[in-house]
Protein backbone atom coordinates (compact mmCIF):
# COMPACT_ATOMS: atom_id res chain seq x y z
CA UNK A 1 0.00 0.00 0.00
CA UNK A 2 2.82 2.30 0.94
CA UNK A 3 4.60 1.58 -2.31
CA UNK A 4 1.51 2.43 -4.29
CA UNK A 5 1.16 5.83 -2.68
CA UNK A 6 4.76 6.56 -3.29
CA UNK A 7 4.34 5.74 -6.96
CA UNK A 8 1.19 7.73 -7.53
CA UNK A 9 2.97 11.07 -7.69
CA UNK A 10 5.75 10.25 -10.19
CA UNK A 11 3.30 8.19 -12.23
CA UNK A 12 0.81 11.02 -12.43
CA UNK A 13 3.56 13.43 -13.29
CA UNK A 14 5.03 11.30 -16.06
CA UNK A 15 1.95 9.92 -17.78
CA UNK A 16 -0.61 12.49 -16.71
CA UNK A 17 0.34 15.33 -19.08
CA UNK A 18 0.47 13.10 -22.17
CA UNK A 19 -2.76 11.41 -21.19
CA UNK A 20 -4.55 14.69 -20.59
CA UNK A 21 -3.21 16.06 -23.88
CA UNK A 22 -4.43 13.10 -25.92
CA UNK A 23 -7.80 13.04 -24.15
CA UNK A 24 -8.35 16.71 -24.85
CA UNK A 25 -6.86 17.10 -28.31
CA UNK A 26 -7.23 13.65 -29.79
CA UNK A 27 -10.17 11.78 -28.30
CA UNK A 28 -12.47 14.78 -27.93
CA UNK A 29 -12.04 16.00 -31.54
CA UNK A 30 -12.38 12.46 -32.91
CA UNK A 31 -15.38 11.85 -30.67
CA UNK A 32 -16.92 15.05 -31.94
CA UNK A 33 -16.47 13.84 -35.52
CA UNK A 34 -18.36 10.67 -34.61
CA UNK A 35 -21.15 12.80 -33.12
CA UNK A 36 -21.31 15.12 -36.13
CA UNK A 37 -21.63 12.18 -38.49
CA UNK A 38 -25.00 11.37 -36.86
CA UNK A 39 -26.32 14.93 -37.00
CA UNK A 40 -27.96 17.02 -39.71
CA UNK A 41 -26.42 19.95 -41.48
CA UNK A 42 -28.01 23.36 -41.33
CA UNK A 43 -28.08 25.86 -44.13
CA UNK A 44 -25.10 27.83 -42.85
CA UNK A 45 -22.55 25.05 -42.82
CA UNK A 46 -23.06 24.15 -39.19
CA UNK A 47 -24.90 21.23 -37.69
CA UNK A 48 -28.30 20.85 -36.03
CA UNK A 49 -28.62 18.69 -32.95
CA UNK A 50 -30.92 16.20 -34.52
CA UNK A 51 -30.07 12.52 -34.77
CA UNK A 52 -29.95 11.35 -38.34
CA UNK A 53 -28.44 8.59 -40.40
CA UNK A 54 -28.80 10.70 -43.54
CA UNK A 55 -25.08 11.22 -44.06
CA UNK A 56 -24.35 7.50 -43.81
CA UNK A 57 -27.22 6.75 -46.16
CA UNK A 58 -25.93 9.25 -48.68
CA UNK A 59 -22.60 7.41 -48.74
CA UNK A 60 -24.41 4.85 -50.87
CA UNK A 61 -25.17 7.33 -53.65
CA UNK A 62 -23.74 6.23 -56.96
CA UNK A 63 -21.58 9.35 -57.25
CA UNK A 64 -19.91 8.67 -53.91
CA UNK A 65 -19.53 4.99 -54.62
CA UNK A 66 -17.64 5.99 -57.73
CA UNK A 67 -15.37 8.21 -55.62
CA UNK A 68 -14.68 5.31 -53.23
CA UNK A 69 -13.97 2.96 -56.10
CA UNK A 70 -11.53 5.40 -57.67
CA UNK A 71 -9.86 6.18 -54.34
CA UNK A 72 -9.41 2.55 -53.43
CA UNK A 73 -8.15 1.79 -56.91
CA UNK A 74 -5.59 4.60 -56.68
CA UNK A 75 -4.51 3.52 -53.19
CA UNK A 76 -4.31 -0.07 -54.39
CA UNK A 77 -2.22 0.84 -57.45
CA UNK A 78 0.04 3.00 -55.29
CA UNK A 79 0.54 0.18 -52.80
CA UNK A 80 1.22 -2.45 -55.48
CA UNK A 81 3.76 -0.20 -57.21
CA UNK A 82 5.44 0.71 -53.92
CA UNK A 83 5.75 -2.98 -53.02
CA UNK A 84 6.95 -3.99 -56.48
CA UNK A 85 9.55 -1.24 -56.69
CA UNK A 86 10.35 -1.28 -52.97
CA UNK A 87 10.79 -4.99 -52.29
CA UNK A 88 13.81 -5.47 -54.59
CA UNK A 89 15.24 -2.24 -53.21
CA UNK A 90 14.76 -3.42 -49.62
CA UNK A 91 16.31 -6.75 -50.59
CA UNK A 92 19.33 -5.08 -52.18
CA UNK A 93 19.90 -2.90 -49.12
CA UNK A 94 19.59 -5.88 -46.79
CA UNK A 95 22.10 -7.87 -48.84
CA UNK A 96 24.62 -5.03 -49.13
CA UNK A 97 27.80 -5.00 -47.05
CA UNK A 98 27.11 -3.83 -43.54
CA UNK A 99 28.88 -0.48 -43.74
CA UNK A 100 26.90 0.46 -46.85
CA UNK A 101 23.55 -0.55 -45.39
CA UNK A 102 23.29 2.35 -42.94
CA UNK A 103 24.18 4.84 -45.66
CA UNK A 104 21.67 3.34 -48.09
CA UNK A 105 18.90 3.49 -45.48
CA UNK A 106 19.86 7.06 -44.66
CA UNK A 107 19.62 8.08 -48.32
CA UNK A 108 16.27 6.33 -48.53
CA UNK A 109 15.06 8.44 -45.61
CA UNK A 110 16.62 11.76 -46.60
CA UNK A 111 13.92 12.85 -49.05
CA UNK A 112 11.47 12.38 -46.21
CA UNK A 113 13.40 15.06 -44.34
CA UNK A 114 12.99 17.44 -47.25
CA UNK A 115 9.66 19.16 -47.43
CA UNK A 116 7.25 17.12 -49.54
CA UNK A 117 5.75 20.27 -51.07
CA UNK A 118 9.17 21.23 -52.38
CA UNK A 119 9.63 17.79 -53.88
CA UNK A 120 6.19 17.78 -55.51
CA UNK A 121 7.02 21.21 -56.87
CA UNK A 122 10.22 19.71 -58.30
CA UNK A 123 8.13 17.13 -60.14
CA UNK A 124 5.84 19.75 -61.58
CA UNK A 125 8.90 21.68 -62.80
CA UNK A 126 10.02 18.53 -64.57
CA UNK A 127 6.71 17.41 -66.02
CA UNK A 128 4.90 20.60 -67.04
CA UNK A 129 4.27 21.31 -70.72
CA UNK A 130 6.92 24.02 -70.51
CA UNK A 131 8.88 21.83 -68.13
CA UNK A 132 12.35 20.38 -68.24
CA UNK A 133 11.54 16.95 -69.68
CA UNK A 134 9.41 18.30 -72.53
CA UNK A 135 12.03 20.94 -73.30
CA UNK A 136 14.76 18.32 -73.55
CA UNK A 137 12.67 15.98 -75.69
CA UNK A 138 11.65 18.76 -78.07
CA UNK A 139 15.22 20.00 -78.44
CA UNK A 140 16.42 16.48 -79.09
CA UNK A 141 13.79 16.23 -81.80
CA UNK A 142 12.09 13.25 -80.16
CA UNK A 143 8.75 15.04 -80.02
CA UNK A 144 7.42 18.16 -81.69
CA UNK A 145 4.59 18.90 -79.29
CA UNK A 146 4.90 18.77 -75.51
CA UNK A 147 3.49 15.60 -74.01
CA UNK A 148 0.66 16.52 -71.66
CA UNK A 149 2.20 14.67 -68.75
CA UNK A 150 1.23 16.76 -65.77
CA UNK A 151 -2.37 16.81 -64.52
CA UNK A 152 -3.14 13.27 -65.60
CA UNK A 153 -4.01 10.14 -63.62
CA UNK A 154 -0.50 8.89 -64.32
CA UNK A 155 1.18 11.83 -62.60
CA UNK A 156 -1.07 11.48 -59.56
CA UNK A 157 0.05 7.87 -59.28
CA UNK A 158 3.66 8.92 -59.78
CA UNK A 159 3.39 11.53 -57.02
CA UNK A 160 1.79 9.03 -54.65
CA UNK A 161 4.41 6.35 -55.26
CA UNK A 162 7.14 8.96 -54.97
CA UNK A 163 5.84 10.26 -51.66
CA UNK A 164 5.24 6.86 -50.08
CA UNK A 165 8.04 4.65 -51.45
CA UNK A 166 10.46 5.18 -48.52
CA UNK A 167 7.73 4.18 -46.06
CA UNK A 168 7.27 0.94 -47.97
CA UNK A 169 10.97 0.13 -48.27
CA UNK A 170 11.87 0.55 -44.58
CA UNK A 171 9.58 -2.03 -42.96
CA UNK A 172 10.35 -4.51 -45.74
CA UNK A 173 14.07 -3.91 -45.24
CA UNK A 174 13.76 -4.54 -41.49
CA UNK A 175 11.95 -7.78 -42.22
CA UNK A 176 14.40 -9.01 -44.87
CA UNK A 177 17.40 -8.12 -42.74
CA UNK A 178 16.09 -10.29 -39.92
CA UNK A 179 15.80 -13.23 -42.29
CA UNK A 180 18.11 -16.03 -41.25
CA UNK A 181 20.39 -16.88 -44.21
CA UNK A 182 20.72 -20.45 -42.91
CA UNK A 183 17.06 -21.03 -43.66
CA UNK A 184 17.69 -20.14 -47.29
CA UNK A 185 20.70 -22.40 -47.31
CA UNK A 186 18.66 -25.21 -45.82
CA UNK A 187 16.01 -24.74 -48.50
CA UNK A 188 18.59 -24.88 -51.22
CA UNK A 189 20.38 -27.86 -49.66
CA UNK A 190 17.09 -29.66 -49.69
CA UNK A 191 16.95 -29.11 -53.41
CA UNK A 192 14.71 -26.05 -53.75
CA UNK A 193 15.49 -23.83 -56.72
CA UNK A 194 15.98 -20.08 -56.38
CA UNK A 195 12.41 -19.27 -57.40
CA UNK A 196 11.00 -21.96 -55.16
CA UNK A 197 13.07 -20.81 -52.18
CA UNK A 198 11.91 -17.25 -52.71
CA UNK A 199 8.22 -18.15 -52.95
CA UNK A 200 8.18 -20.74 -50.18
CA UNK A 201 10.70 -19.35 -47.68
CA UNK A 202 11.72 -15.74 -48.25
CA UNK A 203 8.33 -14.32 -49.13
CA UNK A 204 6.34 -15.94 -46.28
CA UNK A 205 9.01 -15.07 -43.71
CA UNK A 206 9.11 -11.44 -44.79
CA UNK A 207 5.34 -11.11 -45.02
CA UNK A 208 5.06 -9.03 -41.80
CA UNK A 209 7.29 -6.46 -43.48
CA UNK A 210 5.21 -6.59 -46.63
CA UNK A 211 2.07 -6.13 -44.58
CA UNK A 212 3.53 -3.22 -42.63
CA UNK A 213 4.56 -1.65 -45.93
CA UNK A 214 1.04 -2.13 -47.26
CA UNK A 215 -0.40 -0.31 -44.25
CA UNK A 216 2.21 2.42 -44.53
CA UNK A 217 1.22 3.10 -48.14
CA UNK A 218 -2.44 2.17 -48.51
CA UNK A 219 -3.78 4.20 -45.58
CA UNK A 220 -1.90 7.44 -46.30
CA UNK A 221 -2.73 7.07 -49.99
CA UNK A 222 -6.42 7.28 -49.10
CA UNK A 223 -5.98 10.57 -47.30
CA UNK A 224 -3.36 12.47 -49.32
CA UNK A 225 -5.51 15.11 -50.96
CA UNK A 226 -2.78 17.51 -51.96
CA UNK A 227 -1.06 15.28 -54.50
CA UNK A 228 -4.19 14.84 -56.57
CA UNK A 229 -4.88 18.56 -56.15
CA UNK A 230 -1.43 19.58 -57.33
CA UNK A 231 -0.46 16.91 -59.81
CA UNK A 232 -3.87 15.82 -61.06
CA UNK A 233 -5.32 19.23 -61.60
CA UNK A 234 -8.17 18.08 -59.32
CA UNK A 235 -10.04 16.66 -62.29
CA UNK A 236 -10.92 13.47 -60.50
CA UNK A 237 -12.46 13.41 -57.08
CA UNK A 238 -10.89 11.15 -54.48
CA UNK A 239 -12.11 10.49 -50.97
CA UNK A 240 -9.48 12.82 -49.49
CA UNK A 241 -10.57 15.74 -51.67
CA UNK A 242 -14.20 14.90 -51.00
CA UNK A 243 -13.73 15.06 -47.21
CA UNK A 244 -11.75 18.28 -47.48
CA UNK A 245 -14.45 19.85 -49.63
CA UNK A 246 -17.28 18.84 -47.31
CA UNK A 247 -15.60 20.69 -44.46
CA UNK A 248 -14.30 23.71 -46.34
CA UNK A 249 -16.37 24.48 -49.41
CA UNK A 250 -19.50 22.31 -49.64
CA UNK A 251 -19.99 22.81 -45.91
CA UNK A 252 -21.73 19.54 -45.29
CA UNK A 253 -19.98 18.57 -42.07
CA UNK A 254 -22.09 15.47 -41.29
CA UNK A 255 -21.25 13.99 -44.68
CA UNK A 256 -17.55 14.86 -44.27
CA UNK A 257 -17.63 13.32 -40.80
CA UNK A 258 -19.30 10.12 -42.04
CA UNK A 259 -16.64 9.86 -44.77
CA UNK A 260 -13.93 10.31 -42.12
CA UNK A 261 -15.48 7.52 -40.04
CA UNK A 262 -15.38 5.35 -43.15
CA UNK A 263 -11.64 6.07 -43.50
CA UNK A 264 -11.09 5.26 -39.82
CA UNK A 265 -13.02 2.01 -40.22
CA UNK A 266 -10.91 0.95 -43.20
CA UNK A 267 -7.76 1.84 -41.24
CA UNK A 268 -8.78 -0.08 -38.14
CA UNK A 269 -9.73 -3.09 -40.24
CA UNK A 270 -6.31 -3.16 -41.92
CA UNK A 271 -4.42 -2.53 -38.69
CA UNK A 272 -6.47 -5.25 -36.98
CA UNK A 273 -5.51 -7.69 -39.71
CA UNK A 274 -1.89 -6.62 -39.42
CA UNK A 275 -1.74 -7.02 -35.64
CA UNK A 276 -2.26 -10.76 -36.19
CA UNK A 277 0.95 -11.11 -38.17
CA UNK A 278 3.27 -8.37 -36.95
CA UNK A 279 4.13 -6.06 -34.08
CA UNK A 280 2.68 -2.55 -33.92
CA UNK A 281 6.09 -1.10 -33.09
CA UNK A 282 7.34 -2.11 -36.53
CA UNK A 283 4.86 0.17 -38.25
CA UNK A 284 6.43 3.32 -36.87
CA UNK B 1 27.08 -22.57 -51.06
CA UNK B 2 27.07 -20.14 -48.20
CA UNK B 3 28.42 -17.46 -50.46
CA UNK B 4 25.35 -17.42 -52.60
CA UNK B 5 23.19 -15.97 -49.86
CA UNK B 6 25.70 -13.66 -48.31
CA UNK B 7 27.01 -12.49 -51.63
CA UNK B 8 27.03 -8.82 -52.51
CA UNK B 9 24.49 -7.41 -54.95
CA UNK B 10 25.46 -7.89 -58.58
CA UNK B 11 25.73 -5.15 -61.21
CA UNK B 12 22.04 -5.41 -62.05
CA UNK B 13 21.14 -4.79 -58.40
CA UNK B 14 23.48 -1.82 -58.21
CA UNK B 15 21.93 -0.40 -61.37
CA UNK B 16 18.46 -0.87 -59.92
CA UNK B 17 19.40 0.82 -56.65
CA UNK B 18 20.88 3.78 -58.55
CA UNK B 19 17.68 4.14 -60.59
CA UNK B 20 15.58 4.21 -57.41
CA UNK B 21 17.82 6.86 -55.88
CA UNK B 22 17.65 8.95 -59.05
CA UNK B 23 13.87 8.72 -58.88
CA UNK B 24 13.97 9.93 -55.26
CA UNK B 25 16.43 12.77 -55.79
CA UNK B 26 15.57 14.05 -59.27
CA UNK B 27 12.89 16.54 -58.14
CA UNK B 28 15.10 17.71 -55.28
CA UNK B 29 17.98 18.30 -57.68
CA UNK B 30 15.73 20.29 -60.01
CA UNK B 31 14.65 22.59 -57.20
CA UNK B 32 18.27 23.21 -56.21
CA UNK B 33 19.51 23.77 -59.78
CA UNK B 34 16.82 26.31 -60.58
CA UNK B 35 17.60 28.32 -57.46
CA UNK B 36 20.75 29.44 -59.32
CA UNK B 37 18.95 30.27 -62.56
CA UNK B 38 18.93 33.82 -63.93
CA UNK B 39 15.56 33.29 -65.62
CA UNK B 40 12.53 33.88 -63.48
CA UNK B 41 10.69 30.94 -64.98
CA UNK B 42 11.80 27.48 -64.00
CA UNK B 43 11.96 26.10 -67.52
CA UNK B 44 15.36 26.50 -69.05
CA UNK B 45 18.59 27.13 -67.25
CA UNK B 46 19.80 30.42 -68.67
CA UNK B 47 22.71 31.34 -66.51
CA UNK B 48 24.14 31.14 -63.03
CA UNK B 49 23.24 33.66 -60.38
CA UNK B 50 23.12 33.92 -56.62
CA UNK B 51 20.76 36.88 -56.65
CA UNK B 52 17.71 34.89 -55.52
CA UNK B 53 19.51 34.19 -52.27
CA UNK B 54 19.50 37.92 -51.67
CA UNK B 55 16.06 38.83 -53.00
CA UNK B 56 14.34 36.18 -50.90
CA UNK B 57 14.95 38.28 -47.81
CA UNK B 58 12.86 41.10 -49.21
CA UNK B 59 9.98 38.76 -50.03
CA UNK B 60 8.03 39.53 -46.88
CA UNK B 61 5.33 36.91 -47.44
CA UNK B 62 7.96 34.21 -47.84
CA UNK B 63 9.91 35.33 -44.78
CA UNK B 64 6.74 35.46 -42.69
CA UNK B 65 5.83 31.89 -43.68
CA UNK B 66 9.37 30.77 -42.96
CA UNK B 67 9.27 32.40 -39.53
CA UNK B 68 5.93 30.72 -38.74
CA UNK B 69 7.26 27.35 -39.87
CA UNK B 70 10.29 27.62 -37.61
CA UNK B 71 8.34 28.79 -34.56
CA UNK B 72 5.73 26.04 -34.90
CA UNK B 73 8.39 23.40 -35.48
CA UNK B 74 10.54 24.52 -32.54
CA UNK B 75 7.71 24.82 -30.03
CA UNK B 76 5.87 21.67 -31.06
CA UNK B 77 9.09 19.65 -31.09
CA UNK B 78 10.01 20.84 -27.60
CA UNK B 79 6.57 20.16 -26.14
CA UNK B 80 6.08 16.79 -27.82
CA UNK B 81 9.58 15.64 -26.87
CA UNK B 82 9.06 16.46 -23.18
CA UNK B 83 5.55 14.98 -23.05
CA UNK B 84 6.47 11.92 -25.11
CA UNK B 85 9.66 11.15 -23.17
CA UNK B 86 8.04 11.48 -19.75
CA UNK B 87 5.15 9.35 -20.92
CA UNK B 88 7.44 6.66 -22.32
CA UNK B 89 9.39 6.41 -19.07
CA UNK B 90 6.14 6.18 -17.11
CA UNK B 91 4.56 3.66 -19.45
CA UNK B 92 7.62 1.45 -19.26
CA UNK B 93 7.71 1.50 -15.50
CA UNK B 94 4.18 1.60 -14.14
CA UNK B 95 1.21 -0.67 -14.39
CA UNK B 96 -2.21 0.94 -14.13
CA UNK B 97 -5.82 0.32 -14.97
CA UNK B 98 -6.23 2.05 -18.29
CA UNK B 99 -2.75 1.27 -19.57
CA UNK B 100 -3.87 -0.89 -22.47
CA UNK B 101 -6.50 1.59 -23.62
CA UNK B 102 -4.06 4.47 -23.33
CA UNK B 103 -1.50 2.51 -25.29
CA UNK B 104 -3.97 2.09 -28.14
CA UNK B 105 -4.80 5.79 -27.99
CA UNK B 106 -1.10 6.52 -28.52
CA UNK B 107 -1.16 4.58 -31.77
CA UNK B 108 -4.18 6.41 -33.18
CA UNK B 109 -2.25 9.39 -34.57
CA UNK B 110 0.34 7.04 -36.02
CA UNK B 111 -2.05 4.93 -38.07
CA UNK B 112 -5.09 7.03 -38.86
CA UNK B 113 -4.89 9.27 -41.96
CA UNK B 114 -3.81 12.79 -41.10
CA UNK B 115 -6.73 14.21 -43.00
CA UNK B 116 -9.12 12.84 -40.38
CA UNK B 117 -7.23 14.74 -37.66
CA UNK B 118 -7.24 17.87 -39.72
CA UNK B 119 -11.03 17.92 -40.04
CA UNK B 120 -11.48 16.74 -36.43
CA UNK B 121 -9.42 19.71 -35.22
CA UNK B 122 -11.33 22.06 -37.49
CA UNK B 123 -14.66 20.87 -36.10
CA UNK B 124 -13.43 20.77 -32.51
CA UNK B 125 -11.92 24.25 -32.46
CA UNK B 126 -15.01 25.70 -34.04
CA UNK B 127 -17.14 23.91 -31.41
CA UNK B 128 -15.19 25.52 -28.57
CA UNK B 129 -15.05 28.86 -30.45
CA UNK B 130 -11.30 29.03 -30.79
CA UNK B 131 -10.05 30.84 -33.89
CA UNK B 132 -7.26 29.23 -35.85
CA UNK B 133 -3.87 30.73 -35.01
CA UNK B 134 -0.30 29.77 -34.25
CA UNK B 135 -1.58 28.21 -31.03
CA UNK B 136 -4.00 25.84 -32.75
CA UNK B 137 -1.32 24.99 -35.28
CA UNK B 138 1.13 24.11 -32.50
CA UNK B 139 -1.47 22.10 -30.58
CA UNK B 140 -2.26 20.01 -33.65
CA UNK B 141 1.44 19.42 -34.39
CA UNK B 142 2.16 18.30 -30.82
CA UNK B 143 -0.76 15.88 -31.01
CA UNK B 144 0.47 14.03 -34.07
CA UNK B 145 4.18 14.06 -33.21
CA UNK B 146 4.13 13.23 -29.48
CA UNK B 147 3.14 9.56 -30.01
CA UNK B 148 6.09 9.13 -32.40
CA UNK B 149 8.45 10.39 -29.69
CA UNK B 150 6.82 8.13 -27.12
CA UNK B 151 7.15 5.00 -29.26
CA UNK B 152 10.75 5.79 -30.22
CA UNK B 153 11.83 6.37 -26.63
CA UNK B 154 9.91 3.40 -25.27
CA UNK B 155 11.53 0.99 -27.71
CA UNK B 156 14.88 2.10 -26.34
CA UNK B 157 13.70 1.79 -22.75
CA UNK B 158 12.55 -1.78 -23.28
CA UNK B 159 16.20 -2.69 -23.78
CA UNK B 160 17.24 -1.00 -20.51
CA UNK B 161 17.93 -3.01 -17.39
CA UNK B 162 15.32 -1.98 -14.75
CA UNK B 163 17.73 -2.85 -11.95
CA UNK B 164 19.85 0.20 -12.82
CA UNK B 165 17.02 2.48 -11.80
CA UNK B 166 16.26 0.40 -8.72
CA UNK B 167 19.92 0.49 -7.70
CA UNK B 168 19.98 4.28 -7.95
CA UNK B 169 16.82 4.54 -5.87
CA UNK B 170 18.18 2.10 -3.28
CA UNK B 171 21.31 4.21 -3.00
CA UNK B 172 19.10 7.07 -1.96
CA UNK B 173 18.65 9.00 -5.18
CA UNK B 174 15.19 10.59 -5.35
CA UNK B 175 12.79 10.26 -8.27
CA UNK B 176 13.89 13.49 -9.92
CA UNK B 177 17.56 12.80 -9.40
CA UNK B 178 17.24 9.27 -10.78
CA UNK B 179 15.36 10.53 -13.81
CA UNK B 180 17.92 13.15 -14.76
CA UNK B 181 21.09 11.31 -13.74
CA UNK B 182 20.30 7.71 -14.59
CA UNK B 183 17.37 7.28 -16.95
CA UNK B 184 17.75 10.32 -19.20
CA UNK B 185 21.44 9.72 -20.06
CA UNK B 186 20.65 6.14 -21.07
CA UNK B 187 17.75 7.04 -23.32
CA UNK B 188 19.13 10.31 -24.69
CA UNK B 189 19.97 8.91 -28.16
CA UNK B 190 16.36 7.78 -28.51
CA UNK B 191 15.11 11.14 -27.22
CA UNK B 192 17.15 12.85 -29.93
CA UNK B 193 15.78 10.50 -32.61
CA UNK B 194 12.28 11.17 -31.33
CA UNK B 195 12.83 14.92 -31.35
CA UNK B 196 14.21 14.76 -34.90
CA UNK B 197 11.16 12.81 -35.99
CA UNK B 198 8.87 15.37 -34.35
CA UNK B 199 10.80 18.19 -36.01
CA UNK B 200 10.47 16.77 -39.52
CA UNK B 201 6.86 15.83 -39.06
CA UNK B 202 6.16 19.42 -38.11
CA UNK B 203 8.31 21.06 -40.80
CA UNK B 204 6.79 18.85 -43.47
CA UNK B 205 3.18 18.83 -42.45
CA UNK B 206 0.66 20.00 -45.00
CA UNK B 207 -2.50 18.03 -44.37
CA UNK B 208 -3.22 18.89 -40.74
CA UNK B 209 -1.83 22.43 -40.99
CA UNK B 210 -4.15 23.06 -43.92
CA UNK B 211 -7.03 22.91 -41.45
CA UNK B 212 -5.48 24.30 -38.27
CA UNK B 213 -3.49 27.29 -39.55
CA UNK B 214 -5.03 30.72 -39.15
CA UNK B 215 -4.92 33.49 -41.75
CA UNK B 216 -1.76 34.91 -40.17
CA UNK B 217 -0.03 31.64 -39.42
CA UNK B 218 0.50 30.21 -42.88
CA UNK B 219 3.53 27.92 -42.99
CA UNK B 220 6.01 27.46 -45.81
CA UNK B 221 4.55 24.16 -47.10
CA UNK B 222 1.09 25.73 -47.20
CA UNK B 223 2.43 28.75 -49.03
CA UNK B 224 4.26 26.61 -51.59
CA UNK B 225 1.14 24.51 -52.05
CA UNK B 226 -0.81 27.64 -52.96
CA UNK B 227 1.86 28.75 -55.42
CA UNK B 228 2.71 25.55 -57.29
CA UNK B 229 0.13 25.83 -60.02
CA UNK B 230 0.71 29.50 -60.69
CA UNK B 231 4.43 28.97 -60.80
CA UNK B 232 6.89 29.68 -58.08
CA UNK B 233 9.48 32.41 -58.15
CA UNK B 234 13.07 31.20 -57.75
CA UNK B 235 13.51 32.85 -54.36
CA UNK B 236 11.32 30.02 -53.03
CA UNK B 237 13.79 27.60 -54.64
CA UNK B 238 16.61 29.46 -52.92
CA UNK B 239 14.99 29.27 -49.50
CA UNK B 240 14.13 25.60 -50.09
CA UNK B 241 17.74 24.88 -51.01
CA UNK B 242 18.90 26.52 -47.79
CA UNK B 243 16.34 24.49 -45.86
CA UNK B 244 17.59 21.28 -47.47
CA UNK B 245 21.13 22.25 -46.47
CA UNK B 246 19.93 23.09 -42.96
CA UNK B 247 18.23 19.72 -42.69
CA UNK B 248 21.44 17.96 -43.72
CA UNK B 249 23.37 19.85 -41.08
CA UNK B 250 20.87 19.09 -38.33
CA UNK B 251 20.77 15.45 -39.36
CA UNK B 252 24.55 15.23 -39.55
CA UNK B 253 25.13 16.79 -36.14
CA UNK B 254 22.33 14.94 -34.43
CA UNK B 255 23.70 11.58 -35.60
CA UNK B 256 27.16 12.59 -34.40
CA UNK B 257 25.81 13.62 -31.00
CA UNK B 258 23.84 10.39 -30.85
CA UNK B 259 26.92 8.35 -31.63
CA UNK B 260 28.87 10.17 -28.92
CA UNK B 261 26.12 9.52 -26.40
CA UNK B 262 26.00 5.86 -27.40
CA UNK B 263 29.71 5.47 -26.84
CA UNK B 264 29.96 7.26 -23.52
Amino acid sequence: MKKKNKEALPRGFMIGPAMAWLALFLLLPLGYIVVISFLQKNAYGGVILHFSLASYRSLLHAAYLKVFAESFLLAFETTVLCLLVGYPMAYIIAKSPEHLRAVMVLFMMLPFWINSMIRIYGWSTLLRNQGVINWILIHLGVISQPLGMLYTDGTVLLGMVYDLLPFAVLPMYTSIEKLDPFLLEAASDLGAGKMHTFLKVTLPLTSPGLFAATIQTFIPALGLFYISDMMGGAKKMYIGNLIKNQFLSARNWPLGAALSILLIAVTLFLVGLYSRVGKMEDIV
Amino acid sequence: MKKRFRSQPGPLAVFYAILVYIFLYLPVAVVIVFSFNTSERNIVFQGFTLSWYKTMFSNSELMWAFRNTLIVAAVSTAVSTVLGTLCAVGMQRFEFKLKKAFNSALYIPIVIPELVFGVAFLAFFSLVHVDMSMATLIISHVTFSMPFVEVTVRSRLSGMDPSIREAAMDLGAGEVHTFFRVILPTISPAVISGAMLALTLSLDDVVVSYFTAGPNSETLPLMIMGMVKKGISPDVNALSTLMILGTFFILFFSTRIQRKLENS
